[in-house]
């Protein structure tokens, strides 16, 4: 392997002893533990690392951390992952990734003739070129010369994604200065704590420096620190955890990314924290002019970083550009580190003493700026003039340092709802007022200076910890090392020299300063319009780095104040979290399990083809012999019903026990026909409608004793019913004695239904008196059915003479079990819902889902002698009176006998004028091969039909028009005398 | 994730509760006595304000209770309210 040429010898937070094995784009490389992918590329000298999202220019990378703009790479292989930020990769052995959006490599990409369209390619191309004949022909295409990364295609194995739920006083946001002090405070007076921070080891800032605190290495004193939190059993410390939403009530959300857990690949905390501190650091922002996007340029804070935390140095000649004192102290890092440093180009006309002091025999270049940078695949050299204006001055270098101030890291404040204001001394947005308990500490609230960060901290900590009912005093701070007031001069972007200037302010999304210019010149200077219309702060990176100065740009050329700018809305996630840290455990069919019926695993044996039926049941859809096509099975399954017998789980149909004086009173309210006079023993057809006036459910309901019924719904209606006569008892009459519960899954049945319904259930043995004069039609008794307690009610979906067996649903499976072998010699034959449906439409039954849409009227369906004209008011009745006050014609329910006797139309197809395109006057809403009548029939609404029976009307199919009879809905026993019988 | 009290449980994850809508006037004794345009605007038009709303919560995966409570629909801050609506 190639040695490492820009490897410091000394130094870092690196474990030299180990080497680690990677590849990049396909060629080998090593590396050290601790390297990210990053910090091990750059220590081979490899600068050109990506192409640019829209234009594919040549791009390095900039940052050293989740604030990286520049370069992504998608991981292979076994960690096969989506995009993520160069600098976030940790390395490990084996790692392969590949840059994204170039091909077939950075180096060398074909995608780049991008480049050669640029003046095509402005911020929302889209809405003005690629237009005709419709902008999805060329979609596709421009998708491809994008390159994003490709959604990887294997299920992790390596592990679970776990959520953990916690409660605590005091969350801490970040491990830094700030967040070690908060932590301290918090902990030592006994409040629980919870402190996250999303780096490998913890330190924050003080990793990527060579501050002193307590007269010591600032990384010592963490140590220390962290071995005394680590001592407090209230404490809990996540490394590698990113916190990244912050929603209502103090709910925070951090997701741990390497859980020491074997076995558990990343665990997300859902944390509900009586007092948040966000310690969540300062990220640096770039400059912005011509040309800003070159390998080779970076944030003079990542350059320090690298040199510090990774031993790396990111060049050999650098130039530092900056606005503000911080670049001082790593233009001295860099010069120790042996990079030679040729000019610290400085914005501001006067540079303090305190920082030149710390350069001294460095060339200074006060009032001037950087006009523009040479290099083709990587910086050669910058322009520097002075910003007033002047003959540029050309400096050689291969590494640019630049640092444009600093920004609070407030988006977990400003998601908690918090307000900002802009500071003028910082330029940049600072937390203002909360909305939650939270606070934000140290350098996320501004507080740039070390010592100022420690004290901070350990305050903001301590207030916490009193807020949420702990005494004590806050950690003493240590005196710490401490570097020139930032000072930063307001430069949001070098004044450009001409009009295809260049000048990045989003490096991700190729978003110009012209571009932000160009949004404002076509109205859309709102910032939420600007961010929108030229893409800026959209990508991964989320504008960390340049929503800044997007706002300074469009502050600048709108004449307002930052602040009367504003930012866009911060959202979570801060950082990308994978959807399965989101899923945790809820993934697959844990996520909408199934209902089951006792005789799920039974209808499964007998080779049932299972369905969903409503509200998640899993009901059987046919019971195909083997060989057998679905139409034959459902055929055989149908005649089985109509000329001998037949069984079908019943047992998901919705059943709420009503008991109290005023449940007949409740009845009446819900329905829209009479059941206070219904006797013990029996049941009765009644229609619910909503409070619209349009059907709501249906069911047979039963009275079993006094203030005692059985109500009985739609199958994917019962939750829903539930909740209305719940909401109606408890919010509308309150004063009511009654009380419902749902027995749904208590109760299991087998409906038993053909011509030899009696006998079989003679056969099956029962000592409940079945003739027609003891139990007639809607009769419910109670009694024993093959050995096993029951209720057997005549109701009949069918058709036919049914009875309904319901038993425990402890008992379903042996009832079942008896009812097939007394039932043998009949030819007993189980049914599915496919001939279920079959036998119902040959009745002209009438199906939510299908009839029952929800713009339909009792009225409409031919029910309209379920409307009581005694009861004074029922839910609906009202509405129905209004809706049908109005004279436009309505939809009708029909039956339709198709010209071609053998030509099955499908359900919804729409009936129209004469077949023409135009608008329908109805649809089919059922159609079915009747076994009964041998031929198709159907069902369907039609505009006036009951007066148009007789009449030929027209379906509309895919491929051609079918004529059919408008008849009476009903094509089997219409005086219904068999289910009387 | 809303932190909601219930009267019977204390306090739980909205994620244990459906929402009902806002809260309405009684539903009248006798609908009939009111014009059709009023019925029709107690059906159909619903408080929407920016600020704070009496609604309707369901404890659904809890005890069951519908209570009603008042939420400041811009800060999805929980309001006091006392029992007769002020």
């Amino acid at each position: 392997m190639a040695a490492e040429p820009m490897r410091l010898a000394q130094g870092g937070r690196i474990d030299r002893t180990r080497t680690i094995r990677f590849t990049f784009n396909g060629r080998s490389y090593t590396g050290c533990a601790g390297d990210t992918l990053a910090s091990a590329l750059l220590a081979h000298g490899e600068r050109l690392t990506a192409r640019s999202f829209k234009y594919h220019r040549p791009r390095g990378i900039t940052g050293a951390g989740q604030e990286e703009p520049s370069s992504f790479v998608e991981l292979l292989g076994d960690d096969q992952s989506g995009s993520q930020p160069i600098t976030t990769v940790q390395l490990r052995d084996g790692l392969a990734a590949r840059s994204v959006n170039c091909w077939p490599s950075p180096r060398f990409d074909l995608l780049a003739l991008n480049q050669l369209f640029a003046r095509m390619l402005p911020a929302s191309f889209y809405y003005k070129t690629f237009m005709w004949p419709n902008w999805h022909v060329y979609e596709p295409h421009i998708r491809r010369a994008a390159g994003l990364s490709v959604a990887p295609d294997a299920d992790r194995v390596v592990g679970t994604y776990e959520t953990r739920h916690w409660h605590c006083d005091v969350l801490v946001a970040g491990a830094g200065p700030a967040g070690l002090m908060a932590a301290l405070s918090a902990g030592r007076s006994g409040a629980r704590v919870l402190l996250a921070d999303d780096a490998t080891e913890p330190g924050g800032s003080l990793l990527g420096r060579s501050a002193q605190i307590g007269g010591r290495a600032a990384i010592e004193w963490v140590s220390a620190a962290v071995a005394e939190l680590g001592a407090m059993p209230h404490v809990t410390r996540l490394s590698q955890s990113t916190v990244w939403a912050y929603r209502e009530a103090n709910l925070v959300v951090v997701t741990e990314r390497a859980p020491a857990t074997p076995g558990i690949f990343q665990r997300t905390w859902r944390v509900r924290a009586k007092q948040v501190v966000i310690a969540t650091g300062a990220l640096e922002r770039p400059l912005v002019f011509h040309d800003n996007d070159r390998p080779g340029v970076m944030l003079a804070s990542a350059v320090q970083t690298y040199i510090h935390r990774y031993a790396v140095r990111p060049g050999r000649r650098a130039v530092v550009f900056t606005n503000n004192s911080s670049a001082y102290e790593v233009a001295a890092d860099m010069r120790q580190a042996g990079i030679e440093v040729a000019a610290i180009v400085d914005a501001r006309a006067a540079v303090p003493a305190q920082a030149a002091a710390l350069v001294p025999g460095i060339e200074i270049l006060a009032g001037h700026v950087v006009a523009a940078t040479d290099g083709r695949r990587a910086l050669r050299a910058v322009r520097v003039r002075p910003r007033a204006g002047g003959a540029p001055r050309r400096i050689e270098c291969d590494l640019l340092a630049m640092s444009g101030g600093w920004n609070p890291v407030v988006h977990l404040f400003s998601q908690s709802r918090g307000t900002l204001r802009f500071d003028s001394g910082l330029s940049a947005f600072v937390a203002d007022v909360a909305q939650q308990p939270c606070a934000c500490a140290g350098a996320a609230d501004g507080r740039l200076d070390l010592p100022g960060c420690l004290e901070d901290g350990a305050n903001k900590g301590m207030d916490a910890a009193r807020l949420a009912g702990f005494t004590g005093s806050a950690a003493a701070a240590p005196a710490a090392s401490t570097g020139p007031a930032v000072d930063t001069l307001a430069l949001w972007h070098v004044e450009p020299s001409g009009a295809s200037d260049k000048a990045f302010v989003d490096l991700q999304h190729d978003v110009t300063v012209a571009d932000i210019h160009l949004s404002l010149r076509e109205g859309y200077g709102a910032v939420e319009h600007v961010k929108r219309y030229t893409t800026a702060g959209m990508g991964i990176d989320q504008g960390k780095t340049g929503n800044i100065n997007v706002v300074g740009t469009i502050a600048m050329a709108q004449g307002l104040p930052p602040e009367g700018v504003g930012t866009t809305t911060f959202r979570s996630p801060y950082a990308p979290v994978d959807f399965g840290a989101m899923a945790g455990a809820r993934s697959g069919p844990v996520v909408l399990p199934y209902r089951h019926t006792p005789i799920t695993a039974w209808n499964i044996a007998q080779g049932a083809v299972m369905y969903e039926a409503g509200a998640r049941w899993r009901r059987p859809g046919y019971y195909p012999h083997p060989g057998e096509a679905l139409q034959d099975a459902v055929n055989r399954e149908c005649s089985a019903v109509r000329e001998s017998i037949g069984v079908y789980d019943g047992s998901p149909l919705g059943k709420i026990e009503i008991r109290g004086p005023d449940a007949a009173r409740l009845l009446d309210l819900l329905y829209t026909n009479l059941f206070s006079n219904l006797e013990t023993g029996m049941g009765r057809y009644g229609v619910m409608l909503s409070d619209d006036g349009l059907i709501f459910d249906d069911g047979v309901s039963f009275k079993l004793g006094e203030g005692h019924y059985l109500v009985s719904t739609s199958t994917a209606n019962a939750d829903e019913v539930y909740r209305h006569m719940e909401h109606l008892l408890q919010i509308e009459r309150p004063e009511w004695r009654v009380r419902v519960t749902p027995v749904t899954a208590a109760w299991a049945n087998a409906t038993i239904c053909g011509p030899q319904a009696r006998a079989f259930m003679a056969a099956l043995g029962t000592d409940i008196d079945l003739s027609n004069e003891s139990l007639p039609f809607m009769g419910l008794r109670h009694g024993q059915v093959a050995g096993l307690p029951a209720r057997v009610a005549r109701v009949s979906f069918t058709g036919e003479l049914s009875f309904e067996v319901n038993v425990r649903a402890r008992d379903a499976r042996a009832l079942w079990e008896r009812v097939m072998v007394a039932g043998a010699p009949l030819g007993m034959t189980p049914v599915g819902s496919e001939a279920s449906h079959v036998l119902r439409v040959e009745k002209g039954f009438l199906s939510l889902g299908h009839e029952v849409d929800g713009t339909v009227d009792p009225i409409d369906l031919g029910l309209g002698w379920i409307l009581s004209k005694q009861k004074p008011d029922y839910l609906g009745k009202r509405a129905l009176e209004i809706r049908r006050g109005n004279p436009r014609p309505r939809r009708e329910l029909v039956g339709l006998l198709m010209e071609d006797p053998a030509r099955l139309v499908i359900e919804g197809a729409p009936i129209t004028p004469h077949g023409a395109r135009q608008a329908a006057e109805g649809f089919v809403s059922a159609s079915v091969w009747s076994v009964a009548n041998q031929r198709a029939i159907a069902l369907g609404l039609l505009t006036n039909g009951r007066q148009r029976i007789g009449e030929t009307v027209h379906v509309r199919m895919k491929e051609d028009v079918v004529r059919a009879t408008v008849t009476a809905p009903c094509f089997y026993d219409p005086k219904g005398e068999k289910l009387r019988s | 994730m809303l932190l909601i009290s219930c009267p019977h449980c204390g306090q739980r994850n909205e994620s244990e509760f459906i929402h009902g809508g806002p809260a309405r006037m009684r539903r009248p004794q006798d609908p009939s006595a009111l014009a059709d345009e009023a019925w029709v605007d107690y059906l159909t038009v619903p408080a929407n304000p920016l600020g704070p709303i009496d609604e309707k919560w369901w404890h659904a995966r809890g005890c069951g209770a519908w209570i009603v409570l008042r939420r400041d629909t811009m800060t999805h801050r929980f309001l006091p309210r006392s029992n007769d609506g002020s």
